[in-house]
């Protein structure tokens, strides 16, 4: 009998391999794909010794063997280098500075995607085969398809632009000044007691996280569904119902609390839509998180910071699915390798 | 159980599978004419200002003119071009690469499949998009290099696919035989394997060109797709995102609306086709 401690171990180690292929194929695509980025950094007008120093710095002029030795290594202090631009920053540092916008936006999408899921979800489990069933089915296809920065300037174009009511660029009002703890503006609101604070980072949140949560929530509409229905069907529902426990409760508790395990194993999945989804969500509401970071630092050829982003990209898939699993596991006894 | 109610559910739902092919299909049908036909359905040069700029939708301009003057309606035409060349020529490429990965690594199984499952795995597990972002941000701006950045991120969809189906594929009586008679390696799996799992491909194929629109939208959106004077919807949708807080929306409607039409009659001709062909599955 494989256990609990045996499964997370297995798992733990099969996280290294991942890691190493993703660290791998970064280092693929930054170094080995043709275009130079020394070239694109300094530009074609630039004398060879200048194009010479530039690429020992970078450590270009080394093996690749060599390269990718030192840049696993680097890796592995918790190292990304220095920005090329700017006051030359570390990478870590700039990364760190950004990543509790994408967080925060991360976690509300998130949240929303999943509420608005298990609620069409539900809805659909109770009546298969009807009207609402089918509308909601056109709703999983359609959510999906939906291209974030179009919602998303559909929604600055009607709550921005007409109505007024909501903030279209930003992450907190100018002259609202809460102290940075977290960077998560709205726990920071929380903890530094400012109630103007917390309601404007709310305010702000509002149509990033709904555009973000609605694309990702059609994925959730579906799999609760499918899901729902089967646990519906089987015997523990039958007998609860037989009990006289009443059908909300039966539904919403019991049911709802089996139909979530296969939606749970997804979130591994999704966490990875989550995050690029995140990407486009930010550059259309210029919420200054890591993914404008990366897309700004495209443009201004900051080849070693779009390196750490992309790794730091890598990183945090494969402990957030490590995470999924082991959580999965702890829930569901029967998930054992 | 079969009754008469279930018989009827069976036979609405055939009908409602049928309907969603037959739109999805009628609009990406739509689409394609639209690519084939650009030079004569638009009405003008979508590289050069016919007009004022900034104009609303009228007779003349149904969907307006954009910050430079262009036709929306002459860009948005041309534009179909564009994704459907760069979403049809990935999709095709990380499809070969994608079968032939999976039919290796699911026939030989082994260490190679153990090593191809595992890289595989990795990349499917990286957000899409961010990859494309990455591969797109080192091979620079133009039309082939948008091509393999968005193909590398569907190889692993076909190569998962492929792999499952060789391994069920692989142990039936059928293939023992084959085996039995003493055919080559090679002949087994180009004329027992490959003829039964190539059945699964449409399905996959037209789901994943869905999300490939999505995917060519989004970099050049973010401004890494085609190059800049090339009518594209993703582009022109960022294009008019400046101008949309002053009201001027129409310049990123309808290159928008166009987007996820186009996903839409992609991912129902996927989901139509996906049932009508294994009724089994539901959704």
């Amino acid at each position: 009998m494989a256990s609990l401690k045996a499964y997370i171990i297995t798992r733990i180690l099969l996280t290294i391999p991942m890691i190493f292929i993703l660290l791998t194929l970064v280092f693929f695509i930054m170094r080995i794909l043709p275009g130079d980025p020394v070239l694109a950094i300094v530009g074609m007008k630039a004398s060879p010794e200048q194009i010479e120093r530039l690429r020992r710095e970078l450590g270009l002029d080394k093996s690749w063997l060599e390269q990718y030795i030192d840049y696993v290594a680097m890796i592995f202090r918790g190292d990304l280098g220095r920005s090329m631009i700017w006051g030359r920053r570390p990478v870590v540092r700039e990364i760190w500075d950004r990543f509790p916008a994408t967080l925060e936006l991360t976690i509300f999408g998130f949240t929303v995607s999943v509420l608005i899921g298990l609620l069409t979800g539900v809805l659909a489990a109770l009546k298969p085969e009807t009207k609402v069933d089918v509308s909601l089915r056109l709703y999983g296809i359609v959510a999906y398809a939906l291209f974030i920065p179009l919602l998303g300037m559909l929604f600055q174009l009607v709550f921005g632009v007409y109505l007024r009511v909501f903030p279209v660029a930003g992450r907190k009002s100018p002259l609202v000044d809460v102290p940075v703890i977290t960077g998560l503006y709205t726990l920071d609101s929380i903890l530094s007691g400012s109630i103007v604070g917390f309601f404007d980072a709310l305010w702000h949140l509002f149509l990033p996280s709904l555009t973000l949560g609605i694309v990702l929530s059609g994925v959730y509409t579906r799999l609760v569904r499918t899901s729902m229905v089967e646990v519906l069907r089987e015997d523990f529902i039958r007998a609860l119902l037989a009990r006289g426990i009443p059908r909300d409760r039966v539904v919403f508790v019991h049911a709802l609390k089996n139909a979530f395990i296969p939606v749970l194993t997804m979130m591994g999945l999704q966490f990875a839509l989550l995050l690029a989804g995140a990407v486009l969500t930010e550059t259309t509401f210029s919420w200054p998180g890591i993914g404008t970071f990366l897309v700004e630092r495209i443009e201004y050829r900051d080849y070693t910071t779009v390196q750490g982003t992309i790794v730091f990209y890598a990183l945090l898939v494969s402990f957030v699915s490590l995470a999924v699993d082991i959580i999965y596991a702890i829930i569901d006894p029967r998930i054992r390798y | 159980m079969i009754s008469l109610e279930n018989l009827y559910k069976l036979a609405r739902r055939r009908k409602l599978d049928f309907l969603l092919t037959v739109v999805g299909g009628t609009i990406v049908f739509i689409v394609i004419v639209m690519a084939i036909l650009a030079p004569y359905i638009s009405p003008y040069d979508p590289y050069r200002s016919v007009n004022k700029a900034l104009l609303p939708p009228s007779d003349q301009h149904f969907m307006g003119t954009d910050n430079l003057g262009r036709d929306v309606f002459s860009r948005v035409i041309y534009g179909s071009r564009t994704v459907m060349f760069v979403t049809l020529v990935s999709t095709i490429l990380s499809m070969s690469i994608g079968t032939l990965l999976g039919l290796i690594s699911g026939f030989y199984g082994r260490i190679v499949d153990r090593i191809l499952s595992i890289i595989m795995d990795s990349i499917y597990a990286f957000p899409g998009l961010i990859l494309a972002i990455a591969v797109a941000a080192m091979l620079g701006p133009g039309v082939i290099n948008t091509v393999v950045s968005i193909s590398v991120v569907y190889i692993p969809t076909y190569f998962r696919m492929i792999r499952g189906q060789v391994l069920s594929v692989k142990n039936q009586l059928y293939v023992e035989a084959a085996v039995a008679l003493g055919a080559r390696s090679h002949t087994i799996l180009f004329k027992y394997i490959l003829p039964n799992v190539l059945p699964i491909l449409p399905v996959v194929f037209s789901m994943n060109i869905a999300d490939a629109v999505l995917t060519e939208a989004g970099l050049s959106f973010l401004g890494l797709g085609v190059p800049a004077p090339i009518p594209d919807w993703g582009f022109d949708l960022k294009n008019g995102q400046r101008n949309l807080l002053a009201g001027y929306w129409w310049i990123s409607l309808f290159p928008g609306v166009f987007i996820v039409l186009l996903a839409i009659g992609f991912s129902l001709l996927s989901e139509g086709l996906n049932e009508l062909l294994n009724p089994s599955r539901r959704w």
